[in-house]
């Protein structure tokens, strides 16, 4: 733990090695990544680094498909921490995971989202060029680069937008296709001039978290004690620019100043945050946690200390599995665990969610079916005289049911005590059932004698309308109908004559 | 290096046949503002091409062909779902879904790495330079012959749905009221966007795919107004990227003293977004240095306009006839800019100002006679859309000044004299000036 990044001799031995092998591997990818001929088997696994956990298990045959599953002790080895390395991989996904949720809170609010995905793919070609002018793998270098290249990225998309008659995603495609083209032009050029590291190319694009070392976590810590801070003492700014930025420029603040702050902030995750997970996947922990806690809550503070949970327990959990199971790539296990919560929380969430949703639409469906039904009833009485039965084919006449759905919507009001059981299979309303029908008829009539009164309606079209406002009209509104239409208590007479005197 | 036509041949015509594949269809995606959509698809087929060789055991194309297409498409479906039930934004629900698509894609890759053929680094960059190697023996290489049935069948599907596309693609409420399924057309085009980038992938990869789809048809959208001109400007951009782009490639780097060649499907794009951004700086409408000229232009009319308005003035309220106003006093009421001193300068010289020296050294400017005819039309306009503004707006008087200061520039010879017939000729404005008559004529 004491390992300090400068001095050699206190490199644990694991990250020597991995550093040893990665230099082995280098040229031979290089090689191949030009000629891309053999798309072998060797290139395939370097993409994403080596998960720590692989040494764990054991040598596996060419066709062996089967998963190994951890023992105990590697699962407790695992979760509670003892591996230096499971460690550092560990906690520095866990803070980037915060960092990206926080600050993608707000990038998402202000509608910028996607602006992060052109962010992340015009961050290669400076990595590129800091590559050929530095000539070795320089971390600050790198770094200075990704972000100058970043955020002229950002500023090629917010020209485009201002000085062209294209829209946001077009500007957006257009710099993400073109940078990330011209990094590649680039790294064309650095993989056939020159042996040996730059090969970690590869760990840009797709992300090798497993390679963290110390020096890294130590990084995305403070960056997102940085993020954190920023976004604390900026709070109510923020808020105010992604919530009404025309409100905020009328109040004086500086939202193009704020604006880029914000941006910044999302810089310098996404820089800090591309050796981990990767560029074309880091865009994902800026979206989706922020995505995810949005059906959780509608206030900010809350949002974005959930967003930063969510990222966090997908930075946990997407590197815990990866060190446990082997050739599990880290960024992807990570995404993937943010999308599962993400899922899940559209489906399950309280308010928002689907489940919730749909639910709630069933619930009404079944209100509206009662409703229809005790109104044709009472109807029917209205014109045959109280507690007259009549048989479901006269109810059917009234409102297309089919038999099957009217059947069981009878057997479920007889349940319930509003239907008569002793009269079926003819219908008779029970005296609280009666009660029930007479309300929902009356709730009918005002509005349709409302719609008539002060809608200018006329009378043939007004059923329809009625029929549709009559299940959800409030306590309040009836009272004030009445009081507007001095039918207090009464169920007010039909206004289609021939329905009353009907059959 | 050398060109030959055998292998820089059939590099090029790939490179045309994939790029104006990709171009034909991203002219839809640019006019209905899903660009992205294009990008989201092409990462997300990745899962695709891995579950189907999980399940074919080969790099046989059809499997993959199929399993990239579904993935592609269920893309766009998934999309939609987010969007809509869980209402997220539709950028942000687009990220979501790729981005968990394209980790699922590494993982199954890396899952199956021992026994597949298949590297990501492929599917991003492709290999267009092994396509002459199946060319060797006379033939012509698969990849030119599968690029090219897709193009011939997304030019078919443009062709045949052409109006149906168009009106999809402008006004979907009105497509739909005229019987058109927009909701159909959008799925069929999701459809073809994701079969096109499938077929695409193994030979240029999907960098080139992504930005195919989108910049040359930006770069048409930037030159004209016309659909069917578009997609025509589009194609043609989309091909001479891809014939310069390999050019560049393989020449380019030994130009600037750099022994390798760069990477050809990249270079592609890069071309690509050289003409873009030649495109929205000389587009002659909608491009850059246009804009800065008809701005100046305009500009110069209006200080030129305002000068001679100004002087008028200075001339009704000398209390001597033909007093100059000292250029000092101008420059200060129009406000010193280099602008307006180049219009005082032009003005001089296209004869509807006079120079006037006066005492101490200074000088100062009145109206020629050319310029009087000019400047009375000008104060015209002004007072009568004060007059007009007075009778029906109900404006206080203090407040007619700045709108008129406005539109005394726009207001034409014959909006002038209906503003005159409909205020009855009234012979002063609000403020109690009188309102010059109309030239003869």
């Amino acid at each position: 733990m004491t390992a300090g990044a400068g001095s050699p001799h206190e490199i644990p031995p694991s990250v020597r090695e991995r550093t040893a092998r990665r230099r082995w591997v280098a040229p031979a990818l290089a090689a191949v990544f030009w000629v891309a001929s053999a798309c072998g088997p060797a290139n395939a696994q370097v993409g994403h680094g080596r998960s720590p956990g692989e040494g764990i298990g054991t040598p596996r045959s060419l066709a062996d498909n089967a998963v190994t599953w951890p023992s105990g002790a590697q699962l407790t080895r695992a979760l509670l921490l003892r591996d230096y390395n499971t460690r550092i991989v560990v906690l520095g996904t866990t803070l980037l995971g915060i960092a990206a949720g926080v600050v993608g809170t707000f990038a998402y609010l202000r509608k910028r989202a996607m602006l992060g995905d052109a962010l992340s793919h015009s961050t290669l070609p400076g990595i590129a060029l800091a590559f050929l002018l530095v000539g070795h793998k320089h971390l600050p270098a790198l770094l200075l680069g990704a972000s100058a290249s970043g955020i002229l990225g950002v500023l090629a998309v917010v020209a485009i937008r201002r000085w062209s008659r294209l829209k946001d995603d077009a500007a957006i495609g257009i710099v993400l296709g073109v940078f990330f083209g011209f990094g590649m032009v680039l790294f064309s050029l650095v993989q056939q001039m020159k042996t040996g590291e730059e090969a970690g190319i590869q760990g840009y694009i797709y992300g090798t978290a497993a390679a963290m070392i110390e020096r890294d976590a130590r990084l995305i810590a403070a960056c997102a004690a940085l993020v954190i801070l920023g976004s604390a003492l900026l709070f109510k700014e923020f808020r105010l620019v992604c919530f009404d930025p025309d409100f905020a420029a009328a109040q004086g603040w500086p939202v193009l100043g704020l604006d880029l702050l914000m941006m910044g902030l999302v810089v310098t995750t996404t820089v800090v945050g591309l050796q981990s997970v990767g560029l074309i996947l880091i865009v994902a922990l800026l979206i989706i946690p922020a995505a995810a806690a949005r059906f959780w809550t509608d206030r900010l503070v809350a949002m974005v200390a959930l967003a930063g949970v969510i990222g966090a327990v997908s930075g946990w959990l997407g590197s815990t599995l990866s060190a446990l199971m082997p050739r599990l790539p880290t960024g992807a296990v990570i995404v993937i665990t943010a999308g599962g919560l993400f899922f899940a929380s559209m489906i399950f969430s309280p308010h928002r969610g689907l489940l919730a949703g749909g639910f709630r639409r069933w619930r009404l469906t079944r209100r509206v079916a009662y409703q229809h039904l005790f109104r044709a009833l009472a109807e029917l009485e209205e014109s045959a005289g109280e507690g007259a039965a009549c048989s479901f084919k006269d109810v059917q006449r009234v409102r297309s049911w089919s038999a099957g759905a009217l059947r069981r919507l009878v057997s479920r009001s007889v349940r319930r005590g509003y239907i008569d059981a002793d009269a079926l299979p003819l219908l008779r309303l029970t005296p609280v059932g009666r009660t029930e029908a007479r309300r929902v008829l009356r709730n009918h009539r005002l509005w349709e004698m409302y719609l008539i009164k002060y809608a200018d309606i006329a009378a043939s079209h007004v059923d329809r309308d009625a029929d549709e406002v009559e299940h959800v009209l409030a306590h309040e509104v009836i009272r004030e109908l009445q009081w507007s239409l001095a039918h207090a208590g009464r169920v007010p007479p039909s206004p289609h004559p021939q329905e009353v005197s009907g059959p | 290096m050398r060109w030959e036509w055998a292998i820089d041949g059939w590099i090029v015509l790939v490179g045309v046949l994939s790029a104006c594949s990709c171009a034909l269809l991203g002219n839809y995606l640019v006019l209905r503002r899903l660009s992205l959509m294009g990008d989201a698809i092409s990462h997300a087929v990745l899962p695709g091409l891995a579950i189907a060789f999980l399940f074919s055991g080969s790099r046989a194309a059809w499997p993959m062909f199929l399993g990239a297409v579904v993935v592609g498409t269920l893309t766009a479906l998934l999309t939609e779902l987010i969007a809509r039930h869980g209402r997220v934004e539709r950028g942000a629900a687009m990220g979501v879904v790729f981005s968990i698509f394209f980790a699922i894609g590494l993982v199954l890759i890396r899952q199956a790495a021992d026994h597949v053929d298949l590297d990501p680094g492929c599917v991003l960059y492709g290999n267009i330079v092994q396509v002459p190697l199946d060319a060797l023996d006379g033939s012509v290489p698969a990849a030119a012959v599968h690029l090219g049935v897709v193009l011939a069948l997304d030019l078919l599907f443009v062709l045949l749905f052409y109006k149906e596309l168009k009106l999809a693609a402008f006004d979907p409420e009105l497509a739909t009221t005229l019987g058109i399924n927009a909701s159909a057309m959008h799925y069929a085009l999701m459809v073809m966007v994701a079969v096109t980038t499938v077929a695409n992938f193994e030979a240029v990869g999907s960098i080139l795919v992504i930005a195919m789809l989108i910049v040359p048809a930006a770069t048409a959208y930037l030159l004209t107004d016309r659909l069917g001109v578009m997609i025509m400007l589009s194609l043609v951009a989309a091909a001479s990227s891809a014939v310069l782009g390999h050019i560049l490639a393989a020449f380019g780097p030994s130009w600037v003293g750099i022994d390798a060649s760069a990477n050809t499907a990249a270079m592609m794009v890069v071309v690509a977004g050289g003409l873009f951004t030649a495109a929205l700086v000389l587009s002659p409408r909608y491009g850059l240095i246009s804009r800065i000229v008809h701005r100046t232009a305009l500009s110069m009319r209006i200080v030129r306009q305002d000068i001679l308005g100004l002087l008028f003035r200075w001339g009704e309220m000398s209390p001597r006839a033909g007093a100059p106003m000292l250029r000092r006093d101008v420059l200060q009421a129009v406000g010193d800019s280099r602008l307006a001193r180049a219009a005082l300068r032009g003005l001089e010289r296209s004869r509807r100002i006079r120079r006037v020296a006066v005492l101490g050294g200074a000088f100062g400017f009145v109206l020629t006679s050319d310029g009087q005819v000019q400047a009375s039309k000008l104060v015209r306009s002004h007072r009568l859309w004060e007059a007009y503004l007075a009778k029906h707006f109900q404006l206080p008087v203090d407040h007619l000044h700045a709108p008129a200061e406005r539109m005394e520039h726009f207001l034409t010879e014959t909006l002038s004299r209906e503003l005159r017939a409909a205020l009855t000729d009234p012979p002063f404005d609000p403020h109690g000036k009188p309102i010059p008559e109309a030239p003869e004529g």
